[in-house]
């Protein structure tokens, strides 16, 4: 296997020795422990529960957030570091962690009160429990501020009445709770006032739809979720009321860090899996890999890979140093989605056949790839937010 | 329980090795790795010494490496002593034997665990070497180790099965691979590592004579080095009613039946 991006490591971006010890660590796990059993979940379409039990106990789901929550006292870098290793063999672990973290612990962690996360985080960092964020609904992704869904307060409880599509983590044997956006109220100007609210699994008038059959990412779990007439105590308010859609917006830059991040892996992944079989396969009395056509495909591959990674990296660099990162984070995420996209039907193609078979890594890839151009924002909306950064009017 | 792991420190079996024309031994100049095969221990180590008891590392190294070292520390291991000098250059298993039962004594171990070989050497022999010298008995091959009252009982792999060996305290015990499943070190354990004691010590803080360790002290020499033998292709056993019974015939020849 190629080490490029632990050479691209060792070289610069401020990395501590701690990070750089980090991805080595979870490329063994991801090698070791994952490659071997990964194709049999993704063909049952099956969360890997041993799996993730594995990655709770190495800390995973707790590394960006402080010891006393059960966190691993770590950054919001490392975090990324180990869902491009992970991604590199396997996507749906990666977006399995990258939905856990980012956007079930994380809101918890930043808006909630004391109580709430002492409640919530020990088990969500430890990988003992999954959360879910449900924002999408069954009318509409992208524009997140027409929401549907609607929480009302009676006393001492909200109830909330509405639905929610696509919502990752929703539905495991461990998901302990999905904070979901609803809409409270109504401002003067008419604009619905968005909040978030947490619903615990398990409360009565949530129901949670069986898993979707999607295209890739099999082994992760997503579910279309409904509620109907479901109550919850006042206090399972996260953060303000009618801040709710801020407090989403706010994290979002930083998702789309992590799914750039989710996005390199892949790519790298699909050029792993090339070189090895290249340096193999032949064809007309010759390694295949000697062929300049496919030398040429793959050195466009590494070059688009090396400056996706260079994005998220430089992203994530500002993140940490407090710096807005919005046009940065739309920058990583557009070419990261574009190189994984990229890589994985040119990884397709020199494999042949073989990479039209759902049992080989980049025949994963494929089907894998295609999500990263649409979730956490989509192509479009990262050139929308590039081009509001050039000055550029609101457009239609 | 104080326990004592020793490591070994190996290239990177994932990189193309060398070795070195003059000693036919395995060029180990980079950065070095754990040894897999190690791993086991330091996991075996960790769930054996409990929450009272803690474990130190023991590893000879050249040129003060200590990265495979970090990542046992990052396992959970408490501390470590790595002895590196250049006077150790081309040791044998008795040397390194030597300089390992030095410096286990400086430590003092209710309980020493190896793994059964190392990955990039293979000899084998350096565990009950160091135990011979420290005049400790010792108990190769286990699958299987448990502690109670002063007293190590081992299920000890033999190719027919596995023998129950049961053996006074301080001893040395080797394990083989999945006698435990070893922890990935998570990130607080990474940073903890950093700032945990790591002991470089000579050959001399050691209190050993030059001359007898290294080069100049060893007692074997690997005189030549010759490619293995290509795999062969194997034997394809094609039903005609048959098979079975070539196939049983197949595993008696191997006495596997």
């Amino acid at each position: 296997m190629g080490l490029s991006s632990e050479d691209a490591l060792s070289s610069e971006h401020g990395l501590s020795s701690e990070h750089v010890e980090l991805v080595r660590t979870v490329r063994r796990f991801a090698v070791q422990e994952v490659a071997p059993v990964i194709g049999g979940y993704y063909q049952r379409g099956e969360l890997p529960y041993p799996l993730l039990e594995r990655m709770g106990a190495m800390g995973l789901f707790g590394l960006p957030f402080p010891e006393e929550y059960g966190g691993m006292g770590g950054d919001y870098l490392a975090l990324c570091l180990a869902l491009e290793e992970l991604a590199r063999v396997d996507s749906s672990l990666a977006i399995t962690l990258e939905a856990g973290v980012g956007l079930g612990a994380m809101p918890i962690f930043r808006f909630g009160t004391e109580a709430q996360r002492l409640r919530w985080l020990p088990d969500l960092c430890t990988g003992r429990a999954l959360g879910a964020f449900g924002l999408t609904e069954p009318g509409g992704g992208s524009d997140a501020g027409a929401t549907r869904t609607t929480a009302r307060r009676e006393g001492d409880q909200w109830v909330i009445d509405g639905s929610k599509a696509f919502i990752t983590n929703s539905g495991t044997a461990i998901t302990s709770l999905v904070t979901v956006t609803a809409v409270t109220g109504r401002a003067e100007d008419g604009r619905p006032r968005i909040s978030t609210i947490i619903v615990p699994a398990g409360t009565e008038g949530f129901s949670v739809a069986p898993g979707y059959s999607k295209v890739g990412w099999t082994a992760s779990d997503t579910h279309e979720l409904s509620f109907a007439d479901c109550r919850v105590p006042a206090d399972h308010l996260l953060g303000e009321e009618g801040r709710g859609y801020a407090q989403f917006l706010s994290i979002l830059d930083e998702g789309r860090i992590a799914i750039a991040a989710l996005s390199v892996g892949l790519a790298q992944g699909c050029i792993d899996e090339c070189v090895a079989y290249v340096g193999e396969r032949e064809a007309f009395g010759h390694k295949i890999g000697a062929s300049q056509v496919l030398q040429f495909k793959l050195a466009d591959m590494d070059a688009r890979t090396h400056v996706a990674r260079l994005a998220w990296r430089d992203a994530a660099a500002r993140l940490l140093a407090g710096q807005p990162v919005k046009r940065e984070a739309a920058i990583a995420k557009l070419v990261a989605s574009d190189a994984a996209m990229v890589n994985a039907r040119e990884a397709t193609q020199i494999f042949g056949g073989a990479g039209f078979m759902n049992d080989t890594a980049v025949g994963r890839f494929y089907r894998d790839a295609k999500i990263l151009e649409i979730g956490e924002g989509t192509s479009e909306v990262q050139r929308m937010l590039i081009a509001r950064h050039l000055g550029l009017p609101v457009t239609t | 329980m104080n326990v004592v792991v020793c490591v070994k420190q190996i290239p990177d079996p994932a990189a193309p090795g060398a070795l070195d024309p003059q000693s036919h031994t395995l060029v180990r100049e980079g950065k070095l790795i754990l040894d897999d095969s190690d791993a086991y221990g330091v996991e075996m180590g960790l769930q054996l010494a409990g929450d009272a008891g803690e474990v130190t590392l023991v590893s000879m190294a050249p040129n003060q490496e200590v990265s495979g070292v970090r990542t046992a520390l990052a396992m959970g291991a408490a501390k470590a002593i790595v002895v590196s000098d250049p006077a150790l250059k081309g040791s044998d298993a008795l040397s390194t034997a030597k300089v390992l039962a030095k410096a286990i004594e400086r430590v003092g171990a209710d309980l020493i665990l190896a793994a059964t070989e190392s990955t990039d050497g293979y000899t084998g022999t350096t565990p009950v070497q160091v135990a011979e010298l420290l005049g400790l008995p010792s108990v190769t091959f286990a699958k299987k180790v448990t502690v109670s009252d002063g007293k190590v009982r081992v299920e000890r792999q033999t190719e027919a099965g596995f023998d129950e060996v049961e053996c006074p305290m301080p001893c040395l015990v080797t394990v083989t691979a999945g006698v435990v499943e070893p922890r990935y070190p998570s990130f607080k354990g990474i940073m903890a590592a950093k700032s945990k004691p790591v002991d470089q010590l000579t050959v001399a803080d050691l209190g050993l004579d030059a001359s007898s360790v290294g080069a100049a002290g060893a007692r074997q020499e690997i005189t030549s080095v010759a490619a293995a033998e290509a795999r062969g292709g194997g034997d394809i056993v094609v039903d005609e009613g048959d098979a079975h019974e070539r196939i049983v015939q197949f595993l008696e020849q191997l006495k596997l039946v």
